[in-house]
C-alpha cells in the first residue's frame, strides 16, 4: 500500500492504495468516477480509455506507479452538460445504443480531433481501431467524428 | 369477474383519496381475453396488483414506467414514445423510471425475441388513450361544456370554441374521480406527431458524459465485491482449495465455494469476498484450487462437429415440419442438390461482463443489475433462497449489452447465495475471461440440406437436417426425444405455403457446452443454411438470385420487399467488377432483406463495398432506432462470420479475451444503408431480424464475385483464392 496523489479533471485526489494497480479502479472505487469502464483489463477493447496529460491510455493496463503528476481526464471531465463538440456530434447522430463502450470511444475521438481538426477516414480508422463496440455503432462513430470536427471548425471560425 | 363500478366509485368517496395524481395502468382480469384498464386507487381497494404505467401528478409531470430492459436496443426510447403519442405530451414533459421485476404486475419483463414493442403496444396505446379521454372529460366537466368541444394537446386540455385551456395537473384531481371510459378511440397513423418520427433518444445524452449507471456502477454502503474461481470444465467439480495466501491479500474477507446451478448440473467454484475488487481480484490469483474433472469426457470442437456431421448423414432427424413427399418429390427433380452448412459456437461477449448486486437480509433480498428477465430473477432467485416471492426485490440497471446471455440467470443466483454466506451486500463481477469461458454460448449447429428444381426452374424439394444442441433439452426433466419447433426461425413464411415438399428436422446433440439464446437465436444459424441453399437452387435453375425467390413468393409484402430492395440497391444495373448476393429472412414477425455488394482489392482480399437493408416489422415506432438496430445486427453478424468463433479443447473454451476472440472493428465496417417498409401489418422485432440475412447475403455475394461457395463459419474475407 502507499498513500498516492492523482490529479482527475483538475481536481487533486489522494488515495491509499497498491501501486501495482490498474488506475482503471483507483477512478472507479476509489474516486467514485465509474463513466470509465472495465471491458476487458488487457488493452484491447478501449472502454477504460482515459487521457494522461491529453493523450488516450488505456486505464486498465497502466499500473498506479506509472502514472505519477500526470494530468488524468476522465469522461467527466469532457462537459457534464454535454457541451463538447464530440458530445453534441454523439447525440445529433445518435451513436449510443447499450452506450457501454461509448466513454473510451468519445475520449479517443477528443484526443484524435485535437491532434487532427480534419480527420480523413484513413485518420479515424488508425485512432478507433481499439476501440470495440458490440452493438456495432460504428458507421455512426465514423459519422459523428466528421460531425465534431465541422462543429470545431464553425466555433473557431465565429471567435 | 364484473366488478360493479359503483363499488370503486364508493371506494374512493368513503377513503376520501383527494388523488394527489391520476395513475392508470392495466391487469388481466381471471378468464379475460383482454387487459382491464383502471385506476391505482380502485385496483389498490379490489387487491389487484397493478402496473403503473402512467401517472400524472398535480404539477403536470408525466412519470412513464418502463417495463423492458434497455440494453441498447431502445426499449426506454420506445416504450415512452407509444404512450406520449395518444396520451397527447412531449417526450420531453415525461420522466422515465425503469419497473421493478415483477411477473404479476407487467407480465412477461424477460426482454428477448425483439418482443418488447410488438407484445405490447396495442395495450399501451389503449391505456394511454384513456388517460387522455378522462382528461378530457375532467376538463369538460369543470367547465360544465361537452366532451367534444374539448381535445388534448401537448399536456393540456383545450375548449375548441373559447381556446380556454387547462394543464394535464389541474385535472388529475377530476379525472382520478371518473370511471375509465371502456372504449376509445385510436388515432389513425397518418395523425401520428410523436410516432414514426426518428425522434432523439431520452438516454443518449446519459451516455455520452459517463452518467449512465450500469450494473457495474452501481453501489450500496458497506458492499463487497466477489469474484469467483469457476472449473473451467463445464461439469467439473472442486475437490480441495487452499485460501491461506488469499485470504493475505489486504482487503480479503471471505473464501468460500460456491454452487451454482446451470440447467441440470452445478457449477463448482471458490468465490473470494473483498471490501474492494482489486483485492478481490488478487485473492482470486492467489487461491490455490484442486479440480475434480473425473467422470465425464472432456470434449473438442473437432469432436463434436464429427459426432454432427455423422448425425445428419446416418441418424434419422426428429421432424417437426413437413409437407409433401421431398424423398419422391427430389427423385423427380430436374436438378439435385445436396450441401452441408456449419456455423460455430458463439459468446455472446457484452462489452459489460456480467455482475449483479444481491443484498440477502433474513427472509428478504435486493437485487441490483444489469438484468434482462428482471421478474424470472425475483421468481427464480426466491425459489433458490427459500423466501417469498413478494420478499425479492429486482432493480434494473442500464445494461452494457445482453443479447440474450443476461436473461440467464446464473449470475444473479451467485450474487444470492454469496452475500447470504456472508451477510452483507455483495457484487459479483465476472472478469472478461468468465464471461467468455463459461457460456452459455451461441450453440454450434450442422445442417444438411438436399433439394431439388423443376425443369421450369423451380423449387420441387427443400429438405434440411440441422444437427446441434437443443437449448430446451438442458432444462431438468426435458424430454430429450422432443424436436426443436425452432429449426424453421429464419425461413419465410411464405415459402412454407409455396413450396409443395419441405421437411425440417433436427438430430439433437448431446453436450455438456451450456447454450443460451444468442441475438436472433436460431435465426442466426438457420438463415446461414436456408438462404446459402435457396441461392444454391437459383443458381441450379439459371435464374437471378431474387427473381427465383420472388416466384415462390405468395403474399404481396413480400413482393414489395424484394422491389424495394431491388430499388434500393440499383439490383438490375449491378455491374460486373462486384459481386453482389442477396438474402431475405424472416424472424420474430418482421422480414429482412439485404444485399451485399463485394470486390476484389489489388492485394487480392475481398472488400465489402456496401450493405442495403430492407426491414418491413409492420406497425413500428422510431425509425431511426431501426435504423441503428439494423446496422449494429449486421456488424454482429459480420464478426461471427468472418472474425471470431469459440473453440472447446479438453473440455474447455479456447477463446478467453478479445486477443483471440477478434472482434470487427471500425476499419472493417462498409457503408450500411437501411431502409423502413411503411405499412399497417402487425408490428415485428427490432432488435433482432436484421441479423439473420447478412451472412448468407455476404457469402452468396462470394459466389457471385468468385463462383466459390462458402459453407463453412467463420471464415475470412482476405483468404479467398
Amino acid at each position: 500500500m502507499a498513500t498516492l496523489t492523482l490529479k482527475i479533471n483538475g481536481k487533486s485526489h489522494t488515495i491509499d492504495a497498491d501501486p501495482k494497480m490498474p488506475l482503471l479502479w483507483a477512478i472507479r472505487d476509489w474516486v467514485g468516477l465509474t463513466g470509465t469502464k472495465y471491458g476487458c483489463g488487457i488493452a484491447q477493447c478501449g472502454a477504460c480509455t482515459v487521457h494522461l496529460n491529453g493523450t488516450p491510455v488505456r486505464s486498465c493496463s497502466l499500473p498506479l506507479s506509472a502514472v505519477g503528476e500526470k494530468e488524468i481526464t476522465t469522461i467527466e471531465g469532457i462537459s457534464p452538460a454535454n457541451e463538447h463538440p464530440v458530445q453534441q456530434a454523439w447525440i445529433a447522430e445518435q451513436v449510443p445504443q447499450c452506450g457501454y463502450c461509448q466513454s473510451g470511444q468519445i475520449m479517443a475521438a477528443t484526443a484524435l480531433l485535437k491532434r487532427k481538426p480534419n480527420p480523413t477516414d484513413a485518420d479515424i480508422d488508425a485512432a478507433m481501431q481499439g476501440h470495440i463496440c458490440r452493438c456495432g455503432t460504428y458507421p455512426r462513430i465514423r459519422k459523428a467524428i466528421k460531425t465534431a470536427a465541422k462543429i470545431m471548425s464553425q466555433k473557431t471560425s465565429t471567435k | 369477474m364484473e366488478t360493479s363500478s359503483l363499488s370503486r366509485r364508493d371506494f374512493i368517496k368513503r377513503t376520501g383519496l383527494a388523488s394527489a395524481a391520476l395513475t392508470l395502468g392495466y391487469y388481466m382480469p381471471a378468464l379475460a381475453k383482454d387487459v382491464e384498464i383502471v385506476q391505482q386507487q380502485v385496483a389498490a381497494s379490489l387487491g389487484i396488483e397493478l402496473n403503473a404505467w402512467i401517472s400524472i401528478d398535480t404539477t403536470g409531470v408525466v412519470t412513464i414506467i418502463n417495463h423492458r430492459s434497455e440494453m441498447g436496443q431502445g426499449s426506454f426510447q420506445a416504450v415512452p414514445q407509444i404512450i406520449a403519442e395518444e396520451l397527447e405530451v412531449d417526450l420531453n414533459q415525461v420522466k422515465i423510471v425503469f419497473a421493478q421485476g415483477h411477473q404479476t404486475k407487467y407480465g412477461s419483463q424477460v426482454t428477448g425475441g425483439s418482443s418488447t414493442v410488438r407484445g405490447s403496444y396495442k395495450r399501451l396505446l389503449k391505456l394511454s388513450a384513456t388517460a387522455r379521454e378522462m382528461l378530457v372529460e375532467a376538463a369538460a366537466k369543470k367547465w360544465n361544456v361537452a366532451n367534444s368541444d374539448c381535445y388534448a394537446e401537448t399536456g393540456h386540455v383545450i375548449h375548441r370554441p373559447s381556446g380556454k385551456k387547462y394543464h394535464y395537473g389541474e385535472l388529475v384531481e377530476t379525472a382520478s374521480k371518473l370511471e375509465p371510459p371502456k372504449n376509445v378511440e385510436l388515432k389513425n397513423p397518418k395523425h401520428y406527431k410523436i410516432l414514426r418520427k426518428p425522434l432523439q433518444r431520452q438516454d443518449i445524452p446519459l451516455k455520452t458524459n459517463g452518467s449512465a449507471v450500469f450494473g457495474l456502477d452501481k453501489k450500496l454502503p458497506g458492499m463487497l465485491y466477489a469474484v469467483v474461481e469457476r472449473n473451467p470444465r463445464f461439469l467439473g467439480k472442486v475437490k480441495s482449495f487452499d485460501a491461506t495466501a488469499a485470504k493475505a491479500i489486504a482487503g480479503v474477507k471471505h473464501v468460500i465455494p460456491v454452487k451454482m446451478r446451470v440447467f441440470s448440473h452445478d457449477r463448482e467454484g471458490v468465490a473470494v469476498v473483498a471490501d474492494n475488487l482489486w483485492a478481490a481480484m488478487q485473492g482470486r490469483k492467489a487461491l490455490k484450487v484442486e479440480w475434480d474433472d473425473s467422470g465425464f469426457p472432456h470434449h473438442s470442437t473437432e469432436q463434436l462437429y464429427k459426432q454432427m456431421r455423422e448425425d445428419v448423414k446416418n441418424k434419422s432427424g426428429l421432424s417437426f415440419k413437413t409437407q409433401g413427399d421431398v424423398k419422391m418429390a427430389l427423385e423427380q427433380a430436374h436438378k439435385k442438390l445436396e450441401a452441408l452448412y456449419e456455423t460455430p459456437y458463439e459468446a455472446h461477449a457484452c462489452m459489460e461482463p456480467l455482475n449483479c448486486i444481491a443484498h440477502f437480509q433474513g427472509d428478504k433480498c435486493e437485487i441490483w443489475g444489469p438484468i434482462q428477465g428482471p421478474d424470472w430473477v425475483q421468481a427464480d432467485v426466491s425459489d433458490l433462497l427459500g423466501i417469498p416471492k413478494e420478499n425479492m426485490t429486482v432493480n434494473m440497471t442500464f445494461l452494457g449489452g445482453g443479447f440474450g446471455r443476461k436473461a440467464f440467470l446464473d449470475y444473479p443466483h451467485e450474487a444470492a447465495v454469496i452475500s447470504k454466506a456472508v451477510n452483507a451486500p455483495v457484487q459479483v463481477v465476472w472478469t472478461r475471461e468468465d464471461d467468455m469461458t463459461q457460456g452459455p454460448f451461441r450453440p454450434g449447429m450442422v445442417y444438411q440440406c438436399k433439394g431439388g428444381v423443376s425443369k421450369e426452374g423451380s423449387i420441387k424439394s427443400f429438405e434440411v437436417k440441422m444437427a446441434g444442441q437443443n437449448m430446451n433439452h438442458q432444462n431438468p426433466g426435458a424430454d430429450k426425444l422432443s424436436y426443436n419447433d425452432s429449426v424453421t426461425e429464419g425461413f419465410l413464411e411464405t415459402y412454407l405455403r409455396s413450396l409443395p415438399h419441405y421437411s425440417f428436422s433436427d438430430v439433437p446433440l448431446d453436450s455438456p457446452v451450456p447454450v443460451m439464446w444468442w441475438r436472433s437465436v436460431y435465426s442466426s444459424t438457420n438463415a446461414f443454411a436456408f438462404e446459402s441453399f435457396i441461392d444454391e437452387l437459383a443458381a441450379a435453375a439459371g435464374k437471378d438470385p431474387i427473381d427465383f425467390r420472388k416466384q415462390h413468393f405468395w403474399d404481396g409484402r413480400y413482393h414489395e420487399l424484394a422491389n424495394k430492395l431491388i430499388e434500393v440497391s440499383g439490383w438490375a444495373s449491378r455491374g460486373k467488377n462486384a459481386g453482389y448476393g442477396v438474402a431475405i429472412t424472416e424472424c420474430f414477425s418482421s422480414i429482412v432483406g439485404e444485399v451485399v455488394k463485394v470486390s476484389r482489392q489489388a492485394d487480392g482480399k475481398i472488400k465489402i463495398d456496401k450493405v442495403w437493408a430492407v426491414m418491413d416489422c409492420g406497425w413500428y415506432v422510431n425509425p431511426d432506432t431501426i435504423r441503428a438496430q439494423v446496422e449494429g445486427s449486421i456488424v454482429m453478424a459480420l464478426g461471427a462470420a468472418t472474425k471470431h468463433a469459440t473453440h472447446f479443447a479438453e473440455g474447455k473454451a479456447v477463446e478467453k479475451n478479445f486477443d483471440s476472440y477478434k472482434m470487427s472493428r471500425i476499419a472493417e465496417i462498409p457503408e450500411i444503408e437501411v431502409h423502413v417498409m411503411d405499412n399497417e401489418e402487425k408490428a415485428g422485432g427490432v432488435g433482432e431480424p436484421g441479423l439473420p440475412p447478412f451472412t448468407p447475403a455476404l457469402t452468396n455475394a462470394i459466389f457471385d464475385l468468385t463462383g466459390k461457395r462458402i459453407r463453412v463459419l467463420p471464415f475470412s474475407l482476405d483468404e479467398i483464392a
